[in-house]
């Protein structure tokens, strides 16, 4: 049983004082602070008071309730068993104790009471434990996936056109990790402008296993965006001609090398039949402000105030599609970006390919299954169609199948972000052989104005970014051959003629 | 055909169809694996035939009246003993005539006087218990014939038929002294417990079902926390310390495991408690002032595995449920390396302790629904009393002029009328 002291007197000793248990159960007097503070009358008093005198020293120094452990080991008679586990807060642990209310039942190994509270020496987590958990958990959710998943998962056919420029790199990077995460069968067409470029394949490469299918297209990537949305229609039909050719079978996915993925996605898709949409979300990259991006979504009464406009299928109540949502582009009129690498919105076109996918038969020649609301792929290239929307594919849109609770879940997001299109970038960025330019870095946080072609914040941030790292690396080998700078004009990085 | 082929080819067509239904569910439609208990399948076993419970009229003040002042009762985990009543009310198992009765059941609320906060308050509980089987025992000559032996009675409070919520009073009390020889249908239970008296039947606690249904989310969501728990580590009101408060276990997790990041566990209340008990893998279920909680029904029903840290702990209908095969047991003194006993459970058996969670005749036995479904908690606990019958001449029924019952035991508190 618990008896609280009632603290006399509100001095630090009197805490102490009123916590110490006296189910210690022995002839244990606690001395009260009026013991401590009124003239000690005898010998045992002197004593009691030298004593808890010397504990709360003790206490204060060690940084626990030194008493209790050492009234315990004094007075203590029945004893279970002493773990001497200390924790550094204040947490001690005591040996179980056996209180007056003892209900040790023979053969009972639980008693009632104050227990200790068991800290293990580190009580920090084990990364070999970490992992085992961490394969548990994957087994757990591929049995998941067998039994609640898609039954029989159809491969996955994705169609990329790409082009080199800076941020290529960064772009095609991230899809590929996307589709190596997939868990299923995949085939990459992946179409360049300007050509098949060793630059490309290397980044490809990379996946090591992933079925690519690289091609080239000979039109070089314009610099204006409504050109650049022509070519990749274009570049998207010739993928779409390689499947047709090769009889690849699966699902089309137009997969844009800057838009971003989400892994539902691909599992919603394997419930499409023929041709079916998805609601994409689109980030329109802007230098203004949100409100720009608030007022953009006036098309989407029925989703509430979100910041960010959604294209895609529309339903009504009994989940049929009745429309589209397209993106409302009259709140950027005249100041979208024209040309890539521009300073302003990049808008997106009024139905994102991106947001389309369709079983791969339907493009096949001479398929005898093919629905009769499909256009031939010919048909279309002939009369000059296929820059309209997507929806140039069929010659009826109302078959196209919502996908994602009816367009309601946004699995894809669509984003264009890109460096001017005369920016440099070391090729394949490995800067080789490495820089010998030193450069005091800048402490400012804005950019310092300097003539020449590229733009200030880049050739700053660059050339601070990389001096900044130069120094890292450590400045007196390079110096040596400071009398070389001037022969490697191939390095790729435009220096700020303010350098030293 | 010969006889003989007839039945050789019989005997083979079923062998393979068992060799086939036997396998590990895998190529099911609902892989679920049957629960064999120790007495065979009993948890599908129908007790309508079995037994015949004959239910006492009582007046209305000890059940219907309290739970009009206060129907909160229907609510908390205490409400089986109200539910019980309800059902074998209307259950086929009921009898009018008491002589055919194998079993008497006596209506007492005895788990519904609440504080403003809900909780339930025993003072009263043992009075009224009292004043229940003396107005029993008068008017109708079956408690005398047996002095109780062949009656049982819900008791579904922290310690069962001791009557209070804190260990050590409802130790020094015991159970009830009138209850000696009835049957005890009660959660609480711990072996070698002075609260829990053998042949008693243990029951789960009360979940409310229809909640559990409303927030049930889609089974391909991927598990992916590995341990989850929401509840008190140290309880500051009664215990700021710790120690006393699960005898410690529970603020030895928060030490050990506060920063682990498999381990997600705090005091918080999310709204997402049901949805995201879905998407763990394994549940704690430590002792808290008392062994036993609702966390173990909520993982049942959840599909997470439950990892029980109670020492010596009875868990509900355990001569039905194989509860070792099903979830995690952890000593108290084992819990620091929770984490290591966790990691090395191989995959296989916790994919195997799914499948057993999985079985629907298991979250069913777990459950008390409105109105009574086959192989729910109800039938459970018929199918526990039918198993004790027929009941043992000797010891049950009293020889004339025998009687064992101290109508006086215990504090004196106790012995006011209620």
């Amino acid at each position: 049983m618990l008896k609280q002291h009632v603290p006399r007197r509100g001095n630090s000793f009197t805490r102490q004082n009123s916590n110490l248990d006296s189910s210690l159960s022995t002839a244990v007097t606690v001395t009260t602070t009026e013991t401590f503070l009124s003239i000690p009358k005898s010998t045992a008093s002197i004593f009691w008071t030298f004593l808890h005198t010397a504990c709360c020293i003790g206490s204060l120094i060690f940084g626990f309730r030194f008493s209790r452990v050492a009234f315990f080991l004094l007075f203590s008679s029945s004893l279970s068993s002493i773990t001497p586990i200390l924790h550094h807060t204040a947490d001690v642990f005591l040996p179980t104790l056996s209180s007056a209310n003892h209900t040790a039942v023979p053969g009972s190994r639980v008693v009632v009471g104050r227990h200790g509270i068991r800290i293990r020496p580190w009580p920090h987590p084990n990364p070999a434990e970490v992992m085992t958990a961490h394969a548990i958990i994957d087994r757990v959710q591929k049995e998941q996936r067998l039994q609640y998943g898609v039954r029989n998962p159809r491969s996955v056919i994705a169609i990329t056109p790409t082009y080199v420029r800076t941020f290529q790199t960064l772009h095609l990077t991230g899809l590929m990790h996307s589709l190596m995460l997939l868990p299923y069968n995949l085939t990459w067409v992946v179409v360049e402008a300007g050509g098949v470029s060793n630059e490309t394949k290397q980044l490809l490469e990379r996946t090591g296993f992933l079925n690519t299918i690289h091609i080239g297209i000979d039109d070089e990537m314009p610099v204006e965006w409504e050109g650049r949305h022509r070519l990749e229609v274009k570049m998207r039909f010739k993928g779409l001609r390689e499947v047709r050719e090769r009889r690849l079978d699966g699902i089309v996915v137009f997969a844009d090398d800057s838009n971003m993925h989400s892994m539902e996605m691909f599992d919603e898709i394997q419930k499409v039949n023929w041709f079916g949409a998805l609601s994409v979300g689109i980030l329109a990259q802007t230098g203004k402000s949100n409100s720009m991006l608030q007022r953009g979504e006036k098309n989407e009464p029925e989703k509430g105030n979100h910041p960010v406009p959604v294209q895609g299928p529309a339903c009504n109540s009994s989940q049929r599609l009745v429309g589209w949502h397209t993106f409302n582009n009259l709140p950027y009129a005249g100041q979208s970006a024209i040309l890539v690498g521009d300073d302003a919105t990049v808008l997106p076109t009024n139905l994102e390919w991106s947001g389309f996918v369709l079983n791969s038969r339907l493009v096949w020649k001479d398929f005898k299954d093919k629905p009769e609301w499909v256009r031939d792929l010919d048909e279309i290239e002939k009369n000059g169609d296929q820059f309209g929307n997507p929806l140039v594919l069929v010659k009826d849109s109302s078959f196209v199948e919502p996908l994602g609770n009816c367009g309601r879940k946004v699995m894809l997001w669509w984003l264009r972000v890109e460096a001017r299109s005369d920016s440099k970038f070391p090729p394949g960025w490995v800067i080789d052989p490495p820089l010998e330019v030193v450069v005091p870095a800048r402490h400012t946080p804005w950019p310092i104005r300097v003539p020449g072609n590229l733009s200030a914040k880049l050739s700053s941030s660059v050339s601070s970014g990389f001096a900044r790292a130069k120094r890292i690396k450590g400045r007196s080998s390079r110096s040596r051959r400071a009398s070389r700078r001037r022969k490697h004009g191939s390095h790729s990085i435009q220096r700020n003629p303010n350098e030293k | 055909m010969k006889p003989w082929v007839r039945v050789s080819s019989f005997l083979l067509v079923s062998l393979l169809v068992s060799g086939i239904g036997g396998a590990d569910g895998v190529h099911q439609p609902q892989p679920t694996e049957r629960i064999s208990g120790s007495a065979g399948d009993v948890l599908e076993d129908d007790p309508v035939g079995r037994l015949k419970v004959f239910v006492y009229e009582l007046p209305s003040k000890y059940n219907k009246r309290i739970l009009q002042k206060d129907p909160r009762c229907l609510n908390h985990m205490f409400a089986a003993e109200i539910f019980m009543h309800k059902f074998l009310l209307s259950s086929p198992v009921r009898t009018l005539n008491p002589e055919e009765a194998d079993w008497f059941y006596t209506p007492a609320y005895t788990t519904c006087h609440l504080t403003k906060s809900g909780l339930p308050l025993p003072f009263k509980s043992p009075r009224m218990m009292r004043s229940a089987i003396l107005l029993i025992s008068s008017k109708w000559p079956y408690w005398n014939r047996t002095e109780g032996a062949d009656h049982f009675f819900v008791v579904p409070h922290d310690f069962g038929a001791c009557f209070h919520y804190q260990e050590e009073k409802a130790i020094e009390r015991g159970i009830l002294p009138l209850l000696q020889r009835a049957t005890l249908v009660q959660t609480f239970g711990q072996q070698n417990h002075v609260c829990l008296k053998e042949g008693s039947i243990n029951i789960p606690p009360y979940a409310p079902q229809q909640k559990m249904q409303d927030h049930l989310i889609s089974p391909d969501t991927p598990r992916s926390i590995f341990v989850y728990f929401r509840g008190l580590f140290y309880d500051m009101s009664n215990d700021p310390e710790g120690g006393y408060y699960a005898r410690g276990a529970r603020a030895s997790v928060w030490e050990n495991f506060k920063d682990n990041p498999l381990f997600d566990i705090s005091t918080e209340h999310p709204s997402t408690y049901y949805e995201d008990m879905q998407r763990a893998i394994f549940c704690l279920c430590p002792l808290g002032w008392a062994p036993w909680s609702p966390r173990l029904v909520e993982g049942v029903i959840f599909g997470c595995i439950p990892v029980i840290i109670a020492d010596d702990i009875v868990l509900p209908f355990a001569d039905a449920i194989p509860w070792e095969e099903i979830g995690v047991f952890v000593a108290e003194k084992d819990v620091p390396k929770l984490d290591t006993i966790l990691t090395s459970i191989s995959p296989e058996v916790v994919l195997r302790k799914q499948r057993l969670l999985a079985n629907p005749s298991m979250k069913q036995a777990m459950l008390f629904p409105q109105p009574a479904q086959p192989g729910d908690a109800f039938h459970q606990i018929l199918n526990g009393l039918a198993r004790k019958l027929p009941h043992n001449k000797n010891k049950v029924y009293l020889k004339p002029g025998e009687k064992t019952l101290n109508w006086t035991a215990g504090p004196v508190v106790d012995l006011k009328p209620w």
